[in-house]
């Protein structure tokens, strides 16, 4: 029987215990003995969201597949846990072995979202590892920063031994291999750093220097060793059906945000949306093979026992065969007790059909995601979505039995008026004037749209990358601008509004688009307190807000500014494969209100045709 | 086809809570290919009911479930097959066909055993004069507890809820009454006992091990004491 490394009286007394004993279904249990090379995968969120990531139990399972690689989990503690470990001096440990994360080689980090960078210094903090890579000996592990946020790993440079950049299914074993032959040849820490700088995708901060201007933008970044290569060129599976794949997930006791099987039906997407990082890091798109999916969904319902398979990828709508997929997962697993949840598709008599097959009597919400309330500003962001397709879709459903849509936005927009924030509430009050325009016999009740928004945040690798971000101020003015249209329409007692927190928008910008100076941000709101930001019920912005006054530093420099063409930016010396270029063309055509076609329609020369794969290669 | 299921918790399963057993057990259905039969209506589930929650931190040797499957090979392949797929720390210990006219594990429950050891430092200092004292104590006419409760506090009389107290060695050992009605849970005796000696009962103080759980096949009179797993068993 595993010993567990935090007491019984310690599980007793905090929330969810079972967070913390590992021992699910299908976790690897190997020989320590037999491992060369122990490598724990830290997502710095709670359990259930952590183990709800697809992308961390596809490197969990490659790692181990590997005899002489253990690979193990970690997660942040929760507040309760926290406290405890803090006042008992108790190291932070790993799932698996429940041994103390510092005696581990690596530790990988996923960088999912800007919000959960104070829990990354939680969990380096409770390991008992130095925060700066600049402290850490030769005993501590090397900490690897990876994921979508490392398109932009300089806000976290201080903190990370080294960032892989891309998709980890590709290099990782290099390092690995690398990693055995420095120790075997007795070579140090900086040694093995250096060997992997050579290796396409992997970036060691310390083997850069930043230098700034008088104005606080960057003067140059340049490197100070010559391993050091001046691009870090991304990383990518070109071929999907190649990849690994996970053939028997983790299936935690506990419920986590995703508790089913979910299904990566392709990777990348061919819009083009101008506000997306992702469609835009992920290209190109490259797709499964529809007989890889029929298999790959057996194998992992049979190993999980899992209740419902859900469909996941940018844009499962432009997966070439859906059809396929979802006819095949309804014959072989709806009379088995198993349900089939789909992502939000294009709104079509295929998906109406598919969607009446799977909810029979229960009619959950439609979902549409316009994010901008006008045509014009729909054309700015390369949304391809009309008003026309929103009305046609929403009236179709309508009429097979259907009553509820909600109605996704983003406020603060480039180029925004305010008649493209009331065309929020118009649109949706359209929305509803087509139900009711239903004869009354034929409606079920009564229709409710909820239209929720969220705030624009520019990212890095996007066209808005050079985007102005509005202040929190002018965010809620614009809600307030929404909220009030929506009071005045005919039908809002069938219309609801929610929109975000606008603190926490103004943090992301920052973090998004940071350069290395943040890195004493984060840790100046982490030793006052500061962990779970992305949890609204522990996000403190005043912790935030004094940090930035202790260390002298602007959030406007970072959001509020426009920003010159010719600016050198943080994360430009990845090569994520579109080109600063297209990027440039891009945020052109965005203010000109000018629409790029998608990738099948027309090749837009974005630049990610260099990896010779996926959508750019289809006949 | 009706099966009443046995399975043992230990180690540290012991804290995922009982929801999330059950929760468990689908999934282990699903994987165990068991032909498990569903509830009808809009949100088809599968016929599976639990005799009696175990609570976060107690292992236990006897934990009960019925289930209903369509087929079945026999009781032996069928705990085999579960097996194969068990996570560490449980395990299926007994497999039994009922007749369709049984009552479900739930409605049947009457007594539980139970086994108490002091946790590490938890023990009192004088342990064997402790125990002797548990002793004397239950053997009292009326075992009385203050229990507190949102409008204020209630005194309540254990005694005939507690069928049998034994110490062995350093280990006590109750069988008390249990289910829906009448449920006592071990703690409370314990804590009534501390009560007693004028004593603050300390916080996780015992590692409590249930060891059987029982239904009454005589009356309320006279209790014949039998465990779940065999009752129900016979086919008229």
């Amino acid at each position: 029987m595993r010993k567990l490394a935090l007491s019984d009286e310690i599980l007793l007394s905090i929330e969810k215990p079972a967070r913390y004993i590992g021992g699910e279904v299908n976790m690897v249990k190997k020989d320590l003995s037999a491992a060369d090379i122990r490598f724990a995968m830290c997502f710095p969120d709670v359990y259930e969201i952590g183990m709800s990531h697809l992308g961390m139990q596809i490197l969990y399972d490659m790692f181990n597949r590997r005899e002489d690689i253990y690979c193990e989990r970690i997660f942040s503690p929760w507040t309760d846990l926290d406290q405890i470990m803090r006042e008992q001096n108790i190291p932070l440990f790993a799932l698996e072995s429940q041994d103390p994360i510092k005696k581990f080689d690596f530790i990988g980090i996923t960088l999912q979202y800007e919000m959960c960078y104070t829990n990354i210094l939680q969990v380096l903090d409770l390991g008992q590892i130095p925060l700066h890579w600049a402290d850490r000996t030769e005993e501590d592990p090397i900490i690897i920063g990876g994921g979508p946020c490392a398109y932009n790993p300089e806000p976290l440079a201080e903190f990370f031994d080294m960032f892989y950049i891309g998709e980890g299914e590709t290099v990782y074993f290099e390092l690995m291999d690398r990693y055995k032959e420095n120790k075997k040849n007795g070579g140090s820490r900086r040694e093995f750093l250096e060997m992997v700088s050579e290796i396409e995708g992997i970036y060691v901060p310390a083997f850069y220097d930043v230098t700034y201007k008088e104005d606080g933008t960057i003067e140059s970044m340049k490197p100070n060793n010559p391993h050091a290569k001046e691009k870090i060129t991304k990383q990518m599976v070109v071929t999907m059906d190649e990849a690994y794949y996970i053939e028997k997930p983790v299936v935690p006791f506990i419920k986590v945000t995703q508790d089913r099987v979910v299904l990566e039906v392709m990777r990348g997407c061919i819009r083009g949306c101008r506000f997306c990082q992702a469609g835009n890091v992920y290209r190109p798109l490259r797709e499964h093979s529809l007989e890889y999916l029929k298999d790959y969904a057996c194998k992992l319902l049979k190993s999980t026992g899992h209740e419902e398979i859900s469909l996941s990828s940018l844009s499962s709508s432009d997966y070439s065969h859906l059809e396929g997929i979802v006819n095949f997962l309804i014959d072989e697993f709806k009379d088995k007790g198993v349900n089939i949840s789909l992502p939000s598709l294009r709104i079509d008599a295929f998906s109406l059909d598919v969607m009446s097959k799977v909810q029979d009597i229960r009619k959950s919400s439609l979902t549409f995601a316009p994010e901008a309330g006008s045509q014009r500003l729909r054309d700015v962001i390369n949304k391809g979505l009309t008003e026309e397709i929103i009305l046609k879709g929403a009236g179709e459903a309508f009429q097979g039995g259907w009553n509820r849509v909600k109605l996704y936005f983003m406020l603060g927009l480039p180029t925004e008026t305010v008649e493209d924030m009331e065309g929020i509430a118009e649109l949706s009050e359209k929305v509803a004037e087509v139900y009711y325009e239903i004869p009354k016999d034929q409606r079920n009740g009564k229709v409710q749209v909820v239209a929720s928004s969220s705030f624009f945040v520019p990212k890095p690798f996007t066209p808005f990358q050079w985007a102005r971000m509005c202040t929190k101020e002018e965010f809620l003015e614009r809600a307030y601008i929404v909220k009030d249209k929506f009071k005045k329409m005919l039908n809002q007692k069938s219309l609801k509004y929610n929109y975000h927190e606008a603190d926490l928008t103004v943090l992301e910008g920052v973090l998004a688009r940071g350069d290395r100076k943040i890195s004493a941000l984060i840790e100046e709101v982490y030793k006052n307190g500061a962990i779970y930001d992305s949890w609204s019920e522990h996000f403190k912005n005043d912790i935030w807000m004094k940090a930035f006054e202790t260390c002298g530093l602007d959030a406007d420099f970072y959001t509020v500014r426009e920003r010159d063409l010719e600016e050198v930016f943080p994360w430009d010396f990845i090569d994520p494969g579109v080109s600063k270029e297209f990027l440039k063309r891009e945020w052109q055509n965005a203010i000109n209100e000018k629409v790029t076609p998608n990738c099948r329609e027309r090749c837009s020369g974005c630049g990610a045709m260099d990896f010779k794969g996926g959508v750019c290669y289809e006949a | 086809m009706k099966l009443r299921i046995k399975f043992s918790k230990q180690g540290p399963v012991k804290f995922v809570g009982h929801l999330d057993v059950m929760r468990y057990f689908q999934k282990a259905m699903r994987r165990a290919g068991v032909d498990i039969k569903y509830s009808e209506g809009f949100s088809p589930h599968q016929i599976m009911s639990f005799a009696a929650p175990l609570g976060v931190g107690l292992t236990s040797n006897g934990e009960y479930m019925d289930i209903e499957v369509h087929s079945m090979e026999d009781c032996k392949t069928m705990m085999d097959q579960l097996n194969e797929v068990m996570a560490e720390g449980i395990r299926i210990t007994e497999c039994h066909m009922l007749n369709e006219r049984a009552k479900n594990a739930m409605s049947l429950v009457a007594a539980a055993d139970y086994t108490l050891t002091f946790r590490e430092g938890k023990q009192p200092k004088d342990l064997d004069a402790f125990l002797k004292g548990l002793l004397e104590f239950v053997k009292q006419e009326h075992i009385l507890i203050i229990k507190k409760t949102k409008k204020g506090e209630r005194e309540v009389d254990l005694k005939d809820f507690i069928y049998e107290l034994s110490v062995q060695g350093e280990t006590i050992f109750m069988k008390v009454s249990a289910g829906s009605a009448d449920n006592l849970k071990p703690e409370l005796v314990m804590e009534a006992y501390y009560q007693w000696l004028g004593q603050t009962c300390p916080e996780f103080a015992f590692q409590i091990q249930r060891e059987e759980v029982y239904g009454n096949t005589g009356d309320e009179e006279h209790r014949i004491l039998v465990p779940l797993g065999l009752i129900g068993e016979s086919l008229e």
